[in-house]
């Protein structure tokens, strides 16, 4: 088979699966679980061929038209670089351990066949995002990404945090997809094609009219999927969806998606220096803020959200000094690493029943209990960290040292402005990221206090995936040097100067967090806080979502919990109230867009009922009214009837010879 | 008739014998109608009717049609004023004044008709303000004359005239029929 | 002769007929109006058709087939009249009014098979006093 079959075959078996496992999944239960995670080991083992075969050459290019779609044509179309074909792998990689998670995460699901079958779905529609050549096509899966995600958010549609997050999700998403898909049809009215192909190549001969318009209209999109400043209030809250689905879509790929498509059409947005500004202060902004708030968050799973949206920024940072090879070396890295760090926490939520932090670290031995998620995850949160030789240093090496370049000047394809935000923003960054990462770790496997409850060995599907995904998170960092040739060709290996700087900022930021660590320590055994499920032996979801639960009856918020032996809370001093709460960004939202919106509703809902109603309920009494009026005249009485009958027709006589005698006249 | 030569400047001051004759037998005529429908008494209704009718017969002499009118005396004077005497006297009618005999809305078929009368008065005095008729020459409703154009022009719907009357004269039977074989079975029913 | 005097002789014999047919109480007084009226549609005719001197003397002969239909129409209207006096006991006109709108037509019709015989000749009655009170 030819390498485009193969590429074509990517997307569909996923798809193929989902639609099996849709119809099946009540008829034959006994082939949900095969139906989840064949085609999708299938997909990626092919991912992999085609990655294999396509070798970092020359991009490979195909389309065909299905119809003619008016003036600007839509194809569906291929385009696999580098890019594509190692992001795809990753997809492909990281969907089938969470398929294999799943499938011991959520046993006693009675929703498991459609929530496999929407994973399944959902793996197409990115795997379609990644290999398309068409940005209508690439729209498509796009949107069906959004609406996977909206679903797998709400798989515990029982608790209103699950339904108020997964609303809260696709409405975000929206608020950017709109003003995206205004500037795909903008950047195609300018170019006249939606082939990325065409578009680049429009690009580089200077066919962009309006190229700032574009890419902010296009960097809407990209900051709601991607869970950028500000339209990343979602991703914290989309941590009430079942942990698979946070690691699949919440933190290896469907973010990513907006990350990859500005890698793809970098040279648009490249065009516009004003637009690769805005984006590195939305990139820096992002994480500053975000690692600020992962520092205070006591949900295990809310810390690794925001973690996501920082490393997001450190990618979204690499575009903005035009540096796509960067972005995608973090982005594959990242993926690889988040994916470890959100499985292991549904493991460790599960041993420990409980998802706080503050709970954990007043618990003994919990890495102990859980040796494959303490070591993998472990590893995972050194890479985060980006501690050599562990893939996170090199991807983030990459970006900073792009960064640098931009700033000092050697390459001027980006501004210095956003080279120098980002350069800071980032180091500044990487301390934070370094101290959650510390903090995260000191938490929850160096606590102290009673033993942790045995729940019995984790299931070996939960475990061996981590060790799959700890694979590429320790070594795929050393595969600079050859990735250079699969991308754009800038080098990816660290420069000592940076290595040593952001390696040093990050020992500083870990170190720290040490020493406020054992501070707090003491201070931990004297202030009992704990929140333990009252069914830890039941399956890893409903363990999580109890403890979701358990978290906001005992605390009241789903973030915070009053834990006064926090090191995060010595580090942040006053500030930590506010990072707990994601900078008031929500209530800030509500105060801004929520509240006028329920008024807006709350009037026309007045209009509609008040107003608009009492037409119509008038036009019904009114016609009741006339009704009765009529059924009076019926009198039974036939000389009534006659009598009206003629006095009509007389009159209407009279009136016709009057006119007749008027118009006769004159 | 010897107007002849004023027919040219016919005027109503002017009027001839025949006019005379056709204007006073006309207002017996409407005051007898006038009675017909006012009457309290209802076989006085009836009797009057008859004078109405046959004022009508008259006037259809003086307008030399001599057949219809003598069919005039002979169906309406004759028959269908005895049908409706017997009607009366089969429903019972009191003899003597009913004070219930117009109904309730009486003023309004009174104002509907004064009306219709104003306007149609109206219109055929405004049309046919210059028409005259000429009565000369051979009466053109003798009975030699009606009997020739009847039998030569209108053969045809004459002969369907009477099926249509064998058609009334069967439902007449039919609807007077004492129903006891149908009442009988209605009261079985219930 | 005028015109004018045969035909405003109809009209007034008809307005005369009008008033009588919507005024009369008595069913058989009904009848004699509707007499009236055609008599005076005759009177045109005949009017018309001396003036005209039709050749074919469609008024005269127009004139005999209403006579005739006329005959026809008393002997089915007296008939009826009869019949329905035999029924109600009555020749009212204005005290048939089985088609009136009442509160107990918003009912379904199945309900009127209840009433008996005597239910079905008061009620009528009943409605007329209703109507005679608000008259």
């Amino acid at each position: 088979m030819t390498t485009t079959t193969l590429a074509v075959l990517v997307p569909l078996l996923p798809f193929l699966g989902a639609a099996a496992g849709l119809l099946l999944g009540r008829t034959a239960p006994g082939f949900v679980r095969p139906l989840a995670v064949l085609p999708t080991l299938a997909a990626a083992v092919i991912a992999a061929v085609v990655a294999a075969r396509q070798g970092g050459g020359r991009a490979i290019d195909a389309a065909t038209q299905l119809t003619p779609t008016g003036s600007v044509p839509i194809d569906l179309a291929l385009h696999l670089d580098g890019f594509a074909v190692l992001v795809a792998l990753l997809v492909g990689l990281v969907a089938t351990c969470v398929q294999l998670y799943s499938t011991a995460y959520l046993r006693d699901d009675p929703r498991y066949p459609s929530y496999a079958a929407l994973v399944s779905l959902f793996t197409s529609a990115m795997l379609l995002v990644v290999y398309s050549g068409d940005l209508m096509v690439l729209l498509v899966g796009w949107e069906v990404m959004g609406i996977c995600s909206y679903f797998l958010v709400g798989h515990y549609w029982e608790t209103p945090e699950a339904r108020a997050a997964s609303l809260k999700a696709f409405l975000v998403t929206k608020l950017g997809d709109v003003p995206f898909l205004i500037g795909l049809f903008a950047l195609a009215a300018d170019t006249g094609t939606f082939r990325i192909t065409g578009i680049l190549g429009a690009v580089a001969n200077g066919g962009l009219d309006h190229p700032t318009l574009i890419a902010l209209l296009l960097l809407a999109g990209v900051a709601g999927k991607s869970a950028q400043f500000p339209l990343h209030t979602w991703l914290p809250d989309a941590m009430a969806g079942p942990t698979p689905v946070s690691a699949l879509i919440h933190a290896a790929t469907m973010v990513a998606a907006g990350i990859y498509f500005v890698a793809r059409l970098l040279p648009v947005f490249a065009a516009s220096g004003a637009a690769l500004v805005v984006l590195a202060v939305m990139a820096a902004v992002t994480m500053i803020g975000s690692g600020l708030a992962a520092l205070a968050q006591d949900d295990i799973k809310r810390v690794l959200a925001y973690s996501t949206i920082g490393q997001l920024g450190y990618m979204a940072g690499a575009l903005a000094v035009a540096d796509r090879g960067a972005a995608v070396f973090h982005l594959i890295s990242h993926g690889a690493f988040k994916a470890v760090l959100f499985l292991a926490a549904g493991v460790v939520i599960h041993a420990a029943g409980t998802n706080s932090l503050a709970t954990m670290s007043r618990m003994g031995g919990l890495a102990k209990r859980v040796p494959d998620a303490y070591w993998t995850m472990t590893v995972a949160l050194l890479a985060l960290a980006a501690i050599p030789p562990f893939a996170g240093f090199f991807s983030k090496e990459a970006v900073l040292v792009a960064a640098e370049h931009a700033a000092l000047g050697d390459r001027d394809v980006a501004p210095a402005a956003a080279g120098w935000t980002i350069l800071v923003a980032g180091l500044l960054a990487a301390v934070l990221t370094a101290a959650y990462a510390t903090r995260l770790w000191l938490l929850a496997f160096r606590g102290h206090g009673a033993e942790a409850p045995d729940h019995g060995r984790q299931p070996a599907a939960m475990t061996s995936v981590l060790w799959v995904l700890a694979l590429p998170t320790i070594g795929f960092g050393l595969t600079a040097g050859v990735l250079t040739d699969w991308f754009d060709g800038h080098s990816l290996t660290p420069t000592v100067t940076a290595a040593v700087l952001s390696t040093g900022v990050g020992l500083v930021g870990g170190l720290v967090t040490y020493g406020a660590w054992r501070h707090t320590t003491a201070l931990a055994a004297r202030t009992p806080v704990g929140m333990v499920v009252a069914h830890p032996d039941a399956e890893p979801a409903l363990v999580e979502i109890e403890a979701l639960t358990a978290h906001r009856a005992a605390y009241g918020t789903t973030g915070d919990a009053p834990d006064p032996a926090d090191p995060g809370r010595l580090l942040l001093g006053p500030l930590h109230h506010h990072a707990a709460t994601g900078f008031h960004l929500d209530a800030l939202y509500t105060t801004l867009f929520v509240r006028p919106v329920e008024a807006a509703a709350r009037l026309v809902r007045f209009l509609d009922r008040e107003v608009v109603d009492t037409y119509v309920r008038g036009s019904g009494t009114g016609a009741r009214w006339l009704g009765t009026a009529v059924r009076r005249a019926q009198t039974g009485n036939v000389q009534t009837y006659l009598g009206a009958l003629l006095a009509g027709s007389l009159v209407l006589a009279i009136a016709a010879v009057v006119s007749a005698n008027v118009n006769a006249g004159s | 008739m010897t107007l002849a030569a004023a027919a040219a400047h016919p005027g109503f001051l002017s009027p001839t014998g025949v006019e005379i004759a056709f204007l006073l037998v006309g207002l017996a005529t409407f005051g007898a109608a006038v009675i017909t429908v006012t009457t309290k008494q209802l076989v006085h209704a009836a009797l009057w009717l008859v004078v109405a009718l046959g004022g009508i017969a008259v006037e259809y002499l003086l307008l030399t049609a001599e057949f219809i009118a003598w069919v005039q005396v002979l169906i309406y004077v004759g028959s269908v004023v005895v049908l409706l005497l017997f009607g009366l006297m089969l429903t019972k009618a009191p003899i003597g004044r009913s004070p219930d005999a117009d109904s309730g809305n009486r003023w309004v078929a009174a104002a509907v008709a004064v009306t219709a009368a104003t306007a149609l008065v109206w219109v055929v005095v405004d049309a046919f303000r210059t028409t005259w008729i000429d009565l000369e020459g051979p009466a053109q409703g003798s009975t030699d004359a009606t009997g020739e154009f009847l039998f030569r022009h209108w053969v045809l719907p004459f002969e369907a005239l009477s099926v249509l009357l064998l058609a009334a004269l069967i439902g007449a039977i039919v609807l007077s029929r004492k129903d006891r074989a149908g009442t009988s079975h209605r009261e079985d029913k219930r | 002769m005028h015109l004018a005097y045969p035909t405003v002789l109809a009209a007034l014999l008809f307005c005369t007929g009008l008033y009588g047919v919507l005024a009369r109480r008595n069913a058989i007084l009904v009848l004699m109006s509707v007499e009236l009226m055609l008599n005076a549609v005759n009177l045109n005719l005949v009017a018309f058709d001396v003036w005209l001197r039709d050749a074919l003397h469609s008024g005269q002969a127009l004139t005999l087939f209403t006579i005739a239909i006329a005959a026809a129409e008393i002997g089915i209207g007296m008939a009826i009249v009869l019949a329905v006096y035999r029924n109600r006991g009555s020749s009212d006109v204005d005290r048939l009014r089985d088609t009136a709108e009442t509160e107990a037509a918003e009912t379904l019709p199945g309900d009127e098979d209840t009433h008996d015989a005597e239910d079905q000749a008061t009620a009528p009655a009943g409605k007329a006093k209703k109507a005679e009170a608000t008259a």
